[in-house]
């Protein structure tokens, strides 16, 4: 295995175009892992971790342009305003030491449907910055999952930063586990109330190949929020259209039964945790109706 | 804060019976028996500069790595090394016809493991081939291009496909003496218990309770992997150092295989990563020195974590159907069991497993009709074998959910039920054994009910909800909603030490001599400290019999004799009584010593009751008659003495009948839990204990020991369990992501309650005290788990799919 040590991003760059095959690593909490574990051996390794770029964020404007390396502990202490649906994500990864090491490229990079951020990412509102010696694309989000842990990338491509749209409206991440801390996602879920546009997003982990948006429940609610007037009206949204949203959040689910859970549950605690965060949610955006009225 | 208190109390809450014992000899000396001092590896520990086994390293030394089977029951059709042994670095490749001699299977009792597969594997993850490499990484690279071809086999996996008429046998021409009394070969032991006639007194009951329940397979989980190194010797033996908890046991079983006479065998503890009863089978030990031997160079063998939950035994999962019965007033009038362990493909601590659970199996109540059956299966699954609590665990799990059911039939108070009927002192054990020691059943159940609860909706805050005291934790899954507290008890018995007739002994070598004018005791025994605080005991008791501040604890070897092993609880009261008897043995020649030196200068010396206190020889009344450094100087004092325990007696094989155990303890918990009843998460708030500890030699050290094995019956109680699966007999979750132990965050606040009732056969009066808080947490958890959902939960591990209908 050879371990490239590019000095900067320009480098890397060069680096990953002749060496389509190198595996990128920072954090390393993914990458060593599966090395350790002997499930993959790549021929190359391509370090970024001397590229400061990619440890810094920008929050001008109405997005926040998250550099791919930025430790999730960073995000937790820095971006909790802009970002607080994946602020929240960041507290559930693994541990504080993994928190210190661990960014949202790298859970891009492996695709996971279990990684913690993309609920966040997908409820937000997301652009993934893609570039290679070739130039710069932004994915967005909804199509840089392809399928279990592959994703849009080039095999030229590096992620620079991901472009996440800044919070315009409360926002909210529930992770299911089997204990209190330190645990993969048998389930996840997040939710973005975008008054602005008067949209409601969501995001669902480790209940389907990939991360996913519960597409038929946002057109729903949106519909039904709008039909009914509640975003003037700040009024609490109906029980039964919070159940109906509930269960067409589970239905969006395709999960299976694997040792950290049964497909069963999964689809039955997306459904708790949609109506869950969705109660949160408008709660305080109604709070937050009331105090600027 | 969501943080674990450390909140001891010593005989609070009313006044028991009893009392516990009073030391003279000692009693002015510091740091001696009694007095929580401090451990000597503890800081080591905790800043990570304790050197484990896994850190040996030795000078030109080679790296050994272990084959093993990829699938559970397979003939091997052919082993080709050619690949491996033509990888640069490697130094030999040796399968079972590279073995030295004839001798080519261990056991602890039954010798039926092979050391490397003998045409057949019988369990996923069975050692086949072994590789020294001068690099690790190069060792498992050459493993992994040995190509075994398996021809698999059908599989056994349960008591219905192990006892099928048709059934594929695990082991052919079984010869232990075991097989003469089991229904079928693939029952490895069965032990009935058989007292009263439970047939006649079920048509007594007026109400009767029946229950089928289920124990996943735990983990040891001990956080140092099996790791140790061989070093060939000149005189063509070999030095093993090793983390281990028996180093004689081991030895027994290794020197046969290496060809060597026991003496050329040379074992020394390494530093010792946690046990639990997962070290008490042999691991890599005979690997490292086949390697060592072969290769004449220092061989060193660490498992990483995966290789780990293959490397050693786990709890038997066990299926257990139970029949309670009761009359109108709350009496228990029989107890009908069946309990089957699986002890997977090997025999490991099978038998004596099966022992305990029969005799164990009602628990601590006194029930003059008893009709048990307990088995362990052979099977393809992983072998299993000891683990803290041994049997016992898996009973007191099902009798305290049996219990609780027949209290509310009878429509008493669950633990007032449980206080009618608990056992205490001069109750009969289901196997007609009379306890002749303190059993405060009923005083630990109403002392850990009497304990203050914790106050409800602990996580609210005028900030709103605070996650960390909720079900979900920082997952942040309710702010409240769906959580329901529940609140459950139970109690349990544990026997401490070796039982049946085992010769349960242990060796202690005392010396006194003057160090640097100071007088100095060196205790050196066989005794493996694995994290349970022996050698900080140890050293107390020798300050306490010999009066003197300084002592040392020699590394424990095989130089001495066996100390026996560091399970069942015994290890204070065994090898502790052995240092403690080496010690009177020692202070009585001091004091002859004395005598002939000084004698004539004061008439007290011939007088009866002197003491050793405080580095001096004094009379009762605390009159100085020499300093120590005067009567030993030049004249080192030194005694090596076996110490035995009373003796026990093998279960009748039909009856179960025999004083067949040493000791018994006993802990009662009381759970608190708040239950996410929606997404059926747990947050388990509080496990209060109470147990009876006969005498704390170490307050601070039983506090650790009770709130360790109540947190490790909570991960039983709520996620721990190494999932096999069915159609395989292959581990799925052989991994710290996906087999979970409790962290922080899981583990409650833990209030101990300590009793010190003397048991007057035990050195101090004291009572076995790692195991028992064990048992009773595991169902405590249940129970309030229940008591939350009015689910009936007949398994544990309990999951999230079990609590919300989506299993």
């Amino acid at each position: 295995m050879d371990f490239l040590r590019p000095a900067g991003w320009e480098e890397a760059l060069a680096a990953k175009a002749e060496h389509p095959t190198a595996v990128p690593i920072a954090g390393g909490t993914d990458v060593m892992v599966e090395i350790n574990f002997d499930h993959r051996r790549p021929a190359y390794l391509l370090d970024l971790n001397r590229i400061p770029e990619l440890h810094e964020w920008e929050t001008g404007g109405d997005h926040v342009r998250l550099g791919a390396s930025v430790p999730y502990t960073k995000i937790m202490e820095n971006l909790r305003a802009e970002l607080p649906g994946l602020a929240l994500a960041s507290h559930t990864v693994a541990s504080p030491q993994i928190r210190n090491r661990g960014g949202v490229g790298g859970n891009l990079g492996t695709a996971s449907p279990a990684g913690d951020a993309h609920p966040a990412l997908l409820a937000a509102g997301a652009e993934v910055e893609a570039e290679s010696v070739r130039g710069t694309r932004l994915i967005p989000i909804d199509e840089f999952y392809t399928g279990v842990k592959r994703n849009a990338l080039q095999p030229d491509e590096l992620i620079r930063a991901v472009r996440i749209r800044k919070a315009d409206g409360p926002q909210q991440f529930s992770k299911v586990g089997t204990r209190n801390a330190m645990v993969i996602a048998v389930c996840a879920f997040g939710l973005a109330l975008h008054p602005g546009t008067r949209t409601v997003r969501t995001g669902i982990g480790s209940a389907a190949p990939t991360p996913v948006r519960a597409g038929a429940a946002e057109e729903f609610l949106n519909a039904a929020l709008e039909e009914g007037g509640f975003w003037d009206s700040g009024r609490g949204i109906t029980p039964s259209v919070v159940r109906r949203f509930a269960e067409l959040c589970a239905a969006a689910c395709d999960p299976i039964d694997d040792v950290r859970g049964t497909a069963g549950y999964r689809r039955h605690a997306v459904g708790v945790m949609a109506r869950r965060t969705l109660t949160w949610t408008w709660e305080s955006y109604r709070d937050a109706s009331k105090g600027g009225a | 804060m969501p943080f674990p208190k450390l909140s001891t109390a010593f005989g609070q809450g009313g006044t028991p019976t009893g009392v516990p014992t009073k030391i003279t000899q000692g009693s002015r000396t510091r740091g001696g028996v009694g007095e929580s001092t401090l451990r000597p590896d503890g800081i080591l520990k905790v800043t990570g500069e304790f050197a484990y086994s896994s850190d040996l390293w030795h000078e030109d030394m080679l790296w050994g790595q272990i084959l093993r089977s990829t699938v559970a029951h397979a003939e091997i059709l052919s082993i080709d090394t050619s690949e491996a042994l033509a990888t640069p670095g490697v130094y030999a490749v040796m399968t079972y016809d590279d073995l030295p001699t004839e001798v080519r299977h261990y056991g602890l009792e039954i010798q039926d493991t092979p050391v490397l597969a003998h045409g057949k594997v019988r369990h996923h993850g069975e050692p086949v081939a072994i590789v020294a490499a001068d690099h690790p990484e190069i060792a498992r690279r050459a493993a992994a291009k040995i190509k075994v071809e398996y021809k698999e086999l059908p599989i056994v996996t349960g008591e219905a496909s192990a006892t099928a008429p048709d059934a594929v046998l695990v082991h052919e021409n079984r010869t232990d003496r075991y097989i003469g009394h089991v229904p079928h070969p693939n029952i490895l032991h069965r032990q009935p218990i058989i007292r009263g006639n439970a047939e006649q007194a079920a048509r007594k009951a007026d109400f009767v309770v029946r229950g089928e329940y289920h124990f996943g397979m735990q983990d040891q989980a001990f956080l140092g992997p099996e790791s140790g190194l061989a070093v060939p010797e000149e005189d063509g033996g070999v030095h093993l150092h090793i983390a281990t908890q028996w180093l004689h046991s081991d030895l027994r079983q290794m020197a046969p295989v290496l060809g060597l006479p026991p003496e050329k065998v040379r074992m020394t503890l390494a530093g010792v990563g946690g046990a639990f009863g997962g070290r008490e089978d042999l691991s890599m030990q005979i690997h490292a020195c086949l390697l060592a031997l072969r290769t004449g160079k220092p061989v060193k063998i660490v498992y990483n974590r995966f290789e780990s939950f293959f490397g050693h035994v786990h709890r038997h999962p066990a299926t257990l159907s139970y029949e309670h019965g009761a009359t109108r007033d709350g009496r228990l009038t029989h107890v009908r069991a069946r309990i089957v362990l699986d002890g997977g493909a090997y025999a490991s601590a099978s038998p004596a497993v099966v022992g305990n659970a029969a005799s164990l199996g009602v628990g601590p109540y006194e029930v003059d009709h008893v009709d048990i059956e307990a088995l362990a299966l052979y099977t393809n699954n992983p072998p299993c074998g000891a683990m803290r609590g041994f049997g016992a665990v898996q009973a007191c799990f099902a009798y305290e959910a049996q219990m609780d059911k027949l209290a509310d039939a009878v429509g008493m108070d669950r633990v007032e039920f449980r206080r009618l009927n608990a056992m205490s002192q001069g109750s009969v054990m289901p196997t007609g054994q009379r306890v002749d020691s303190p059993a405060p059943v009923a005083e630990l159940l109403r002392r850990v009910k009497a304990m203050p609860m914790p106050p409800e909706r602990q996580w609210e805050s005028s900030e709103g909800a605070d996650v960390r005291q909720l079900p979900g934790g920082l997952s942040n899954t309710t702010h409240g909603e769906g959580v329901v507290r529940g609140v459950g008890y139970a109690v349990g018995i544990k026997n401490v030490g070796f039982s049946e007739g085992f010769d349960d002994y242990s060796t202690a070598r005392v010396r006194m001599e003057v160090v640097a004018g100071e007088p100095v005791a060196t205790v050196h025994t066989a005794m493996a400290e694995v994290g349970q605080g022996g050698v900080t005991v140890l050293a107390q008791i020798a300050r306490t019999e010999l009066g003197v501040a300084r002592v040392t604890i020699h590394p424990a070897d095989t130089r001495v004799g066996s100390a026996g092993s560091t399970s069942a609880s015994r290890q204070t009261y065994v090898t502790g009584g052995a240092v403690k008897h080496a010690c009177e043995l020692v202070r009585e020649k001091v004091l002859e010593l004395g005598r002939r030196k000084f004698g004539s200068r004061h008439p007290a010396w011939a007088t009866a009751g002197l003491l050793l206190e405080g580095g001096k020889v004094v009379t009762d009344g605390g009159e100085v008659l020499a300093d120590l450094v005067d009567v030993v100087r030049g004249e080192a004092v030194e005694v090596e003495e076996e110490w035995r325990h009373r003796p026990t007696e093998p279960f009748d094989p039909r009856t179960g009948q025999g004083d067949g155990h040493v000791q018994y303890s006993f802990a009662a918990h009381r759970a608190v839990v708040e239950v996410d009843t929606e997404l059926g998460l747990v947050k388990v708030i509080e496990l209060a204990c109470a147990q009876d500890v006969g005498k704390a030699l170490n307050p601070l050290s039983v506090a650790g020991q009770i709130q360790g094995g109540t947190a490790q019956g909570l991960g039983i109680a709520v996620m721990e369990e190494i999932v096999v699966d069915p159609r395989t007999a292959k581990v799925r979750n052989p991994s710290f992501t996906d087999y979970l132990i409790p962290t922080i965050l899981d583990t409650p606040t833990i209030p101990v309650d300590v009793l010190e009732l003397a048991d007057d056969h035990a050195p101090y009066g004291l009572r076995g005290v790692g195991e028992a808080p064990t048992l009773s947490s595991t169902p405590a958890v249940l129970a309030a788990i229940r008591d939350a959902t009015g689910l009936e939960l007949n398994r544990t591990p309990v999951r999230p799919e079990h609590l919300t209908g989506t299993a």
